[in-house]
């Protein structure tokens, strides 16, 4: 029992690493082709049938250049640095929920690798370690423009972090669990949280923005100002990881986002569905819900990059902390007052 | 104070204080993203080069060629005034005279037994065919294709010269 149980966890744990690692190369590719079509062009189509193999070309080139560590850095942080960004930025996907409990084998099996009780805080904490790959990578390179690269994204990061708090509390309020399981359970065919919570999904998905230095928070690596910002120094893989680790921070945020306030695998009608292909083929229709919920996130983060441009440093921290921090707490207190007076009734 | 408009062009521009819909900026995204979007479904202007290739106007100049005459004779006679005109000093020849019995093969008593012109220095002015006295040489060609070494760019009599009036005929009846 305990080895199938282990086994079984296996399996799903390698699953989710190699589906983690393809999403988040297809997403440079698909980056790439968002941005192209966006300005009119055809984007990356030498490399294999409509550029298909070009995440491979990248990912070779990125392991054949030359790494360069400048003599003036902290050697160990330099390493430390992108291998943390890159690591943590594995650990999210740990507690999320891709579908429905699945009967394979006469066997039923959640998919999901934990179901922790604390998920929505677990995710809050790895998240936030994210900061310290760019904050340790930044420093170690002993360079004046990593440094304001690695100092911006600390701070940005600080501010975001506390409105992202603020609406998840109001978030908590309606859904009485911190378990990202019973979360997309409560959320069955259409009651989907944003529904319910439009205001605190604005504001979650602009500070997943700025969680994420997506555009147009990117100012930890914003190439006219610091020529590249907290990743100046890097190069070949190092470089790779970094870039990397945004991608997948991307899949994890779209997904999470998915989870919170679109219902993850919930699909309207998803009861009939379930029925007629029963307790097998029902689910995988869930997972691929999930999956099109969490592609179509990806590709609003690239159209957001490819149409915006950047914030200023002041006009980041004003929109931080004068608009969506006060928001975000009169979010909470309307939706406290909504359900105290929906209970009543 | 301010000075008069010479051009009456000018326009004092008023600086306002953004208003609420502008300064929480989501209206103005949104209809960005809505731009931006629409771009998605417009016509791509990417022309795929070696598939595909924009037009070339008439007077196109481009990778050289050394003409022959109606019988399929080279018309050059290696007189050096193209690389005389040549400001890039793309231009070298060596000249030979015309043997007994190779008279169907050149045109003139004298002619270029070596003919090499550096693409790599060649800045395509066509002053070379403008010199010519004999129409030897036209820039009627294709773009000069890209290469490794610089040691390919030096084009000799095997890439400039005109394919013989038979060569051409024959690859004309293979093709129909």
């Amino acid at each position: 029992m305990e080895l199938a149980f282990l086994f079984e966890k296996l399996i799903l744990v390698t699953v989710l690493f190699v589906l983690t690692l393809s999403i988040a190369a297809y997403s440079t590719w698909l980056e790439r082709k968002v941005a192209a079509w966006l300005q009119d062009r055809v984007g990356p189509n030498r490399a294999g049938i409509f550029g298909l193999l070009q995440p491979l070309a990248d990912g070779g080139k990125m392991f054949f250049k030359e790494e360069i560590i400048p003599s003036g850095s902290n050697k160990w942080l330099f390493i430390a640095g992108p291998s943390l960004a890159l690591l943590v930025s594995f650990l999210g996907t740990a507690v999320i929920p891709f579908g429905q409990n699945i009967e394979l084998f006469g066997k039923t099996v959640p998919l999901q690798v934990t179901d922790i009780n604390v998920g929505i805080l677990y995710i809050f904490g790895v998240v936030s370690l994210g900061v310290y790959g760019i904050m340790i990578g930044g420093w170690a390179s002993n360079n004046k423009y990593s440094l304001m690269g690695a100092v911006r994204g600390a701070s940005q990061n600080i501010s975001y972090e506390i409105a992202m708090g603020l609406s998840i509390i109001a978030l908590l309020l309606v859904t009485n669990t911190l378990s990202f399981k019973e979360i997309a359970e409560q959320q069955h065919s259409w009651h989907w949280n944003v529904i319910y919570q439009p205001l605190g999904f604005l504001i979650f998905i602009i500070c997943a923005f700025a969680e994420t230095n997506r555009v147009p928070f990117d100012l930890p690596e914003c190439e006219t100002e610091l020529i590249g910002g907290y990743n100046t120094e890097y190069s070949a893989f190092k470089m790779g990881a970094y870039m990397f680790a945004e991608y997948i921070n991307m899949f994890v945020s779209s997904a999470v986002m998915a989870v919170l306030y679109f219902g993850g695998y919930n699909y309207p009608g998803m009861d009939a569905v379930n029925s007629l292909l029963g307790p097998t083929w029902g689910p995988v229709i869930g997972v691929a819900v999930m999956f099109i919920k969490i592609i179509a996130f990806i590709f609003f983060f690239m159209w957001v990059r490819w149409t915006i441009p950047r914030f200023r440093y002041d006009q980041l921290m004003d929109l931080g902390w004068k608009i969506l921090i006060p928001l975000a707490i009169a979010n909470i207190v309307i939706t406290a007052i909504v359900i105290t007076v929906v209970d009543k009734l | 104070m301010l000075m008069e408009s010479l051009s009456g062009r000018r326009k004092v521009l008023e600086q306002k204080p953004m208003n609420f819909w502008e300064r929480i900026y989501l209206p103005a995204i949104f209809k960005g993203m809505g731009i931006t979007f629409m771009h998605m479904f417009k016509k791509k202007e990417t022309i795929r080069y070696p598939e595909e290739e924009r037009e070339f106007s008439e007077n196109w100049r481009g990778m050289h060629s050394l003409k022959r005459d109606e019988d399929g004779r080279e018309r050059c006679t290696a007189c050096g005034l193209c690389a005389l005109s040549c400001p890039a000093e793309a231009i070298t020849m060596i000249s030979a005279e015309r043997e007994k019995g190779e008279e169907h093969l050149y045109r003139e008593e004298k002619y270029a037994a070596v003919y090499e012109i550096n693409m790599l220095r060649c800045i395509f002015c066509g002053l070379c065919e403008e010199a010519c006295p004999k129409e030897a040489i036209y820039l009627d060609g294709p773009i000069v294709p890209a290469d490794y070494l610089r040691k390919d760019f030096i084009y000799g009599k095997d890439k400039l010269v005109e394919m013989p009036i038979d060569e051409l005929e024959a690859l004309k009846g293979a093709k129909v």
